[in-house]
């Protein structure tokens, strides 16, 4: 890690395509050529094909397509930024914590995690969501963030566990450092490049598990997400020519982002951890 | 470790994780509010009704006592009677599952199969034409196959090989001709994943020693590649396939829903909207079980497969 080395190319074109989406989820419902907050329906245009009023045509209510990506973005954009942020937090801190001091607390941690880890991830998410009868966006946070936790507690377990051999650790404790004053000051900085890795990562399942959600029929009951446009889009192969192009919108939309998150995690990866360059 | 012991020590453990995913499960659904008899009678049930309803899924006893009964219907096999055509109705939640797990079997497995096949011959040519555009278009191919979302990829399919060439047959199909579709929408993801291990596998297998010893003495490239690189490369390889049959059973839930085919996704999926408690935690409960099961599995046939680990 001390010796300075540069990005892969794929890396910057994957934080290019990551920040891509974080400026446009920023900025989006500002820049929507039509207000979707107003409700409107426009029935007569509805199902539209691409044109210079709708550059991407229009859905089932007649509503701009170009709109409601850029309005999507903005949920999507909130809605990982929140997990991500949740659930990094938290795992960062349980893994920490099970590194440092071991014992029973690092017994029950991993086991915790072994057991969230023996369970395919979307359907835990789904036997959340699935309890309420109408998911607001509370709910999904917290279907996506019971099991999310784990992949960054795991990580920073093992860091903490090779860490609290080195010098400037034993150096600290013997000098008498209390165990906050460790973590905080000597354990937490070390941990930052792992923990980007696995946030990168972590965007992109997240934005992909909401909008496995919201395709299915449980995700938050709040107007147009990516996920919700991609349930709408399978009406819209069936449709006519150039109004299929509602179809592809949403899904390549996620792509992009998820593409580019795996990119930017991959480079970060190969920039942080040694044991991984060269290797792709 | 003894095989004995490491095996009753992962059957431990996978207890205990299913014993936890099932209290999980129980407890979500009965600590958040909503009331199922309202969504499983209807509007216009006479109070009766609603009282056979309550007693036919237990909700007139008390919650430790409504857990008591879950477990003894896991113990009877019975998973509970799922009330579903009103309080007459005794099917078990056990044989609606019965009933629509070989489909998502066969799913699963075809899905596996389609990614295996795919996977190993585009990993092994991405790695021994390193560096040239071959192994990044087949990197770029296994990188986009990861992020495109299944939502987006089976109704592609679907309008392509269903709407447009009308090669296979559509939704609603149940035949072999028309399981390809879905298993190339389920495995798509998996193929992406195990070709980009078998080519950094093969990579690095390719610059050992016995592979130069097996070029010198002059086999053929075709033997050297697929009998000397590739089985040892195909360790990594196997672990993950048997550790991704769970994200199989993920996909199977978003793929089930596409292709309206039967099996345990969709029938999770009727339970949630029919709010109803013992089919979702019956097929909840079912999943995570073949999930740890499998996960044994997987970890007895690589201490097979390697005898290094068999020994430590």
């Amino acid at each position: 890690m001390k010796t300075k080395q540069k990005l892969s190319p794929s890396a910057w074109v994957g934080a290019v395509m990551v920040a891509t989406f974080i400026v446009i989820g920023i900025i989006g419902p500002w820049i929507a050529p039509y207000d979707l907050a107003a409700k409107t329906l426009d029935l007569d245009h509805k199902f539209a094909a691409p044109s210079a009023a709708h550059w991407l045509g229009t859905d089932s209510n007649g509503r701009d397509a170009l709109s409601q990506l850029l309005f999507g973005a903005r949920r999507s954009l909130v809605l990982a930024g929140i997990v991500v942020a949740i659930t990094s937090v938290i795992g960062m801190l349980l893994g920490t914590i099970a590194g440092w001091f071991r014992g029973w607390v690092e017994e029950v941690v991993m086991r915790f995690v072994d057991m969230l880890l023996a369970f395919p991830g979307l359907l835990m998410n789904i036997a959340i969501v699935a309890t309420v009868a109408n998911p607001g966006i509370g709910v999904v946070i917290l279907a996506l963030s019971a099991n999310g936790w784990v992949g960054y507690a795991r990580v920073a377990r093992g860091q903490v566990l090779a860490l609290r051999e080195r010098e400037f650790v034993t150096a600290a404790v013997a000098l008498g450092a209390s165990n906050a004053r460790v973590i905080r000051r000597h354990l937490l900085p070390n941990l930052l490049g792992p923990a980007l890795i696995q946030m990168s990562f972590g965007l992109g399942g997240v934005i992909l598990v909401e909008a496995a959600l919201a395709f299915l029929g449980l995700g938050p009951q709040v107007d147009f997400t990516w996920g919700s446009m991609l349930d709408q889009a399978r009406v819209f192969l069936w449709k006519g020519d150039w109004v299929r192009v509602y179809a592809l919108v949403p899904g390549l939309a996620i792509t992009w982002v998820v593409l580019g998150a795996n990119l930017l995690g991959d480079g970060l990866r190969d920039r942080f951890d040694p044991r991984n360059r060269g290797r792709s | 470790m003894t095989l004995g012991r490491f095996l009753l020590r992962r059957l431990g453990s996978g207890l205990l994780t299913i014993l936890g995913v099932s209290v999980l499960v129980f407890a979500f659904l009965h600590v958040v509010p909503g009331d199922p008899i309202d969504h499983l009678a209807g509007d216009n049930a006479t109070p009766g009704q609603r009282q056979a309803l309550e007693k036919c899924l237990g909700l007139d006893k008390s919650i430790p006592m409504q857990f008591v009964s879950f477990l003894g219907h896991i113990a009877d096999g019975t998973l509970g009677s799922q009330c579903a055509g009103g309080a007459g109705d005794k099917r078990t939640v056990a044989g609606r599952i019965a009933e629509v797990f070989p489909y998502t079997l066969a799913l699963a497995l075809a899905g596996m199969l389609v990614a295996i096949v795919l996977a190993l011959p585009l990993g092994v040519i991405a790695a021994v034409r390193r560096g040239t555009w071959i192994d990044t278009l087949a990197t770029t191919v296994s990188l986009s196959a990861i992020a495109m979302p299944q939502m987006m990829f089976a109704p592609l399919l679907l309008f392509l090989f269903f709407l447009s060439l009308g090669w296979f047959p559509g939704p609603g199909e149940t035949g072999l001709s028309a399981l390809v579709l879905p298993a190339l929408a389920v495995g798509t993801h998996l193929m992406a994943m195990l070709a980009r291990m078998t080519r950094s596998a093969m990579v690095e297998v390719l610059s050992e020693d016995y592979v130069r010893t097996a070029r010198a003495k002059g086999l053929p490239e075709g033997r050297v590649l697929f009998v000397h690189a590739l089985r040892n490369a195909l360790l990594p390889v196997i672990t993950i396939v048997g550790l991704q049959f769970g994200s199989m059973l993920s996909g199977a839930i978003v793929i089930e829903n596409v292709f309206s085919r039967p099996g345990l996704g969709n029938t999770l999926l009727q339970g949630i909207t029919e709010r109803n408690y013992p089919v979702v935690q019956g097929c909840v409960l079912v999943i995570a079980v073949i999930y740890v099961v499998v996960n044994i599995l997987v970890d007895l046939a690589y201490g097979l497969a390697d005898p290094r680990i068999r020994r430590s």
